[in-house]
């Protein structure tokens, strides 16, 4: 499925998969999306977030003491893929999981489960000769990071080397939410509007209907990561479902009807 | 759309090493990079930094012949470089002095560091006393613990220490803070940090800082003996001190290079910090080289009794003189680095901090095997002062 954002602005929603277990993850993931998520970062728990503010850090725990692994987030794309045709999906990941499952290997996996593209936080454009040619060989989409902090030569090659989407970050630092949105966001996506025509997603601190708003003036989508992980782990593993539902509609401010999440 | 298929970064070795980061990174490692080649093609930078390196850390530091210990192994002659006779205690110095300035060259006024044993922290803190920096180091709370005397030392010298509490709250969990605190105020600040670990130019730039213990000891043992040593032996964590000692005997294909790594308690993944003979290749903390770590890609726990080789990875240039086999790789155990310790401090009146006693471990083992014509040269990265609460209670000092 090529990834599409359906309504203005699109909704790309994180979670960190096994967090608080691969079941409710499953269930959280159709909420998310009947709720009116375009696309669904699933992300891989690493033991070393080096990139993640402190509420991804504590999933991130959660979830591989529990036992996740990269093999469970593919079975879980597969399942999704089924369940819901139409959805994005993506693999968030550092890059030390896909190196050990082996990147051929995890490339072939991901196509096979219907994954659509991939983000590795810890990989940029310089290094990654042979992962693009992996995930060319499998039609997956690389994604990339865009930082406030890029210059335009960068920006440049980030855009020519992305599919799918440019992700652009809000602002330097962690993932996690902020109080206010930071205008680094606006004038990076105009940077970058120079060089695509791909749509441009932001992300980073993003967490209130005003944000969600606020962006969709000048980007294509949003990416929600840390406020729905921190809902999640809130909520508890039977609430989380249908809070993250409640939280994914106030996101739009009720312009979609909520749809009732399975089980 | 086109495979764009790009030229990998610089500071590879073979092919470990590279720039593994979150892009927010990449600028300031960019602006790095450069300004690090251009102070290397500054002979005013060079002055500087060696005036700092004689006048205020006190090098040259000494070859000493250790006569005592070499009579009562009876077999090669040994010879201890002495980097624990440098300011703040450690090999360390080196690599913050250069750093330091090349912050202020780039006119970043914040500094930050990780540490494990406390040394590269106080080192750390120390050049910012001199140069007037603001400075915050990230530790693990064990290593906080253990080391208490460094926390001391460098909260003396007006550096905020942040205590670390994740993951086994040692070293690789202080990296991962340092690398949040960075790409959060990258604009203003400049990561110091204190192993040939981390994405490039860290491993080349710290390499070339601490290569001047190899450069002094290739000088001065040729001046002592007229040839060169049989072997030279280093302990190593990230691997600062054993690259700096190694690097200049790297074409001398007759010196043995070894690298002695943290063989803690046991074989099992989680008791030790031998990355050569548990890890496997991945890429942790912005560098693809060997790492500690599970069927699944998770970083393994690790353990030494020496906080400063108590880490996952182990730098990418030594993975590549592995892999070569110019440098050999073994280790010693918490129990043998303990005796190392007593007994270079009962023969020679040296107290080597508990990371360069694993060197001493492995010179006690070799020593006795080869002849007296063989020589040894062996990097006394460090003093024990930090350690004495460790070895009170392991070789129970306290008198009671």
């Amino acid at each position: 499925m090529p990834i599409r954002f359906a309504s203005k602005p699109g909704l790309v929603a994180y979670i960190t998969v096994g967090d608080p277990d691969l079941a409710t993850t499953h269930n959280i993931a159709i909420a998310a999306i009947d709720a009116g998520a375009d696309v669904l970062e699933l992300g891989v728990p690493f033991s070393d977030p080096l990139a993640d503010g402190p509420v991804i850090q504590r999933a991130s725990e959660r979830a591989v003491k529990n036992g996740t692994r990269l093999h469970d987030v593919l079975a879980l794309a597969a399942a999704l893929r089924l369940e819901r045709p139409q959805t994005g999906l993506i693999i968030f990941t550092y890059y030390n999981p896909v190196l050990r499952f082996g990147l051929e290997n995890f490339c072939a996996a991901a196509a096979q489960a219907g994954v659509d593209g991939v983000l590795v936080t810890d990989m940029i454009v310089e290094e990654s000769g042979e992962y693009l040619e992996a995930l060319h060989r499998h039609h997956l989409a690389p994604i990339f990071l865009a930082a406030p902090t890029s210059p335009d030569a960068r920006l440049e090659r980030i855009c020519a080397a992305s599919q799918g989407f440019v992700y652009a970050l809000s602002r330097v630092g962690i993932t996690g939410t902020r109080a206010s949105l930071e205008s680094d966001a606006e004038q990076l996506v105009k940077r970058l509007r120079r060089f695509t025509k791909l749509p441009i997603a932001v992300g980073f601190g993003i967490s209130s209907p005003e944000h969600f708003a606020a962006v969709g003036e000048f980007a294509d989508a949003a990416v929600i990561g840390s406020a729905l992980v921190a809902t999640i782990e809130q909520a508890g593993p039977k609430n989380a479902p249908i809070a993250i539902a409640r939280f994914i509609q106030g996101l739009r401010g009720g312009i979609r009807e909520p749809a009732v999440p399975t089980r | 759309m086109a495979a764009t298929v790009t030229n990998r970064v610089a500071g590879r070795f073979g092919p470990y090493g590279g720039r593994y980061v979150p892009e927010t990174l990449v600028a300031a490692l960019d602006e790095l990079e450069q300004a690090y080649a251009e102070a290397q093609a500054d002979p005013d930078f060079h002055l500087k930094l060696d005036l700092l390196l004689r006048d205020y850390a006190g090098r040259p530091t000494p070859l000493y012949f250790a006569s005592r210990l070499t009579e009562s192994l009876g077999g090669a002659k040994i010879y201890l470089k002495r980097e624990d006779l440098l300011h703040t205690g450690a090999h360390k110095i080196n690599n913050c002095l250069g750093q330091a300035l090349l912050a202020v060259r780039m006119g970043k006024k914040r500094i930050i560091a990780e540490t494990g044993a406390g040394q590269h922290g106080v080192a750390t803190a120390t050049v910012c006393a001199l140069f007037g920096l603001d400075c915050v180091v990230y530790m693990g709370e064990e290593d906080m613990h253990r080391q208490e005397l460094n926390v001391y030392r460098m909260r003396m010298l007006g550096a905020e220490v942040r205590g670390v509490s994740s993951g086994s709250r040692t070293l690789k969990d202080a990296i991962n803070e340092a690398m949040r605190d960075w790409v959060t105020n990258v604009r203003t600040t400049h990561y110091l940090l204190g192993s040939v670990l981390g994405a490039h130019p860290y491993p080349t730039m710290v390499r070339d800082f601490h290569r001047v213990i190899g450069r002094e000891a290739r000088a001065q043992i040729l001046d002592k003996e007229n040839r060169l040593p049989t072997a030279i032996i280093a302990c190593v964590g990230g691997g600062s001190n054993a690259i700096g000692v190694f690097y200049e005997f790297i074409p001398d294909r007759e010196v043995r290079l070894l690298g002695v790594e943290a063989g803690g308690r046991g074989a099992a993944l989680g008791e030790h910090a031998a990355r050569f003979s548990g890890g496997s290749p991945g890429v942790l903390q912005g560098t693809y080289s060997y790492v500690l770590q599970d069927d699944n890609g998770q970083i393994a726990l690790t353990h030494s009794v020496s906080a400063g080789l108590d880490y996952a990875s182990i730098g990418p240039e030594h993975a590549a003189l592995h892999d070569s086999g110019r440098a050999e790789y073994t280790s010693a155990t918490d129990a043998e680095a303990l005796d190392a310790t007593l007994r270079l401090a009962r023969t020679e009146g040296i107290i080597p901090a508990l990371e360069s006693a694993h060197a001493v471990a492995e010179c006690l083992r070799l020593a006795p095997t080869l002849s007296p014509r063989d020589i040894l040269l062996v990097n006394i990265s460090g003093r024990g002062d930090k350690d004495m609460g460790i070895l009170a209670s392991a070789l129970n000092l306290s008198g009671a």
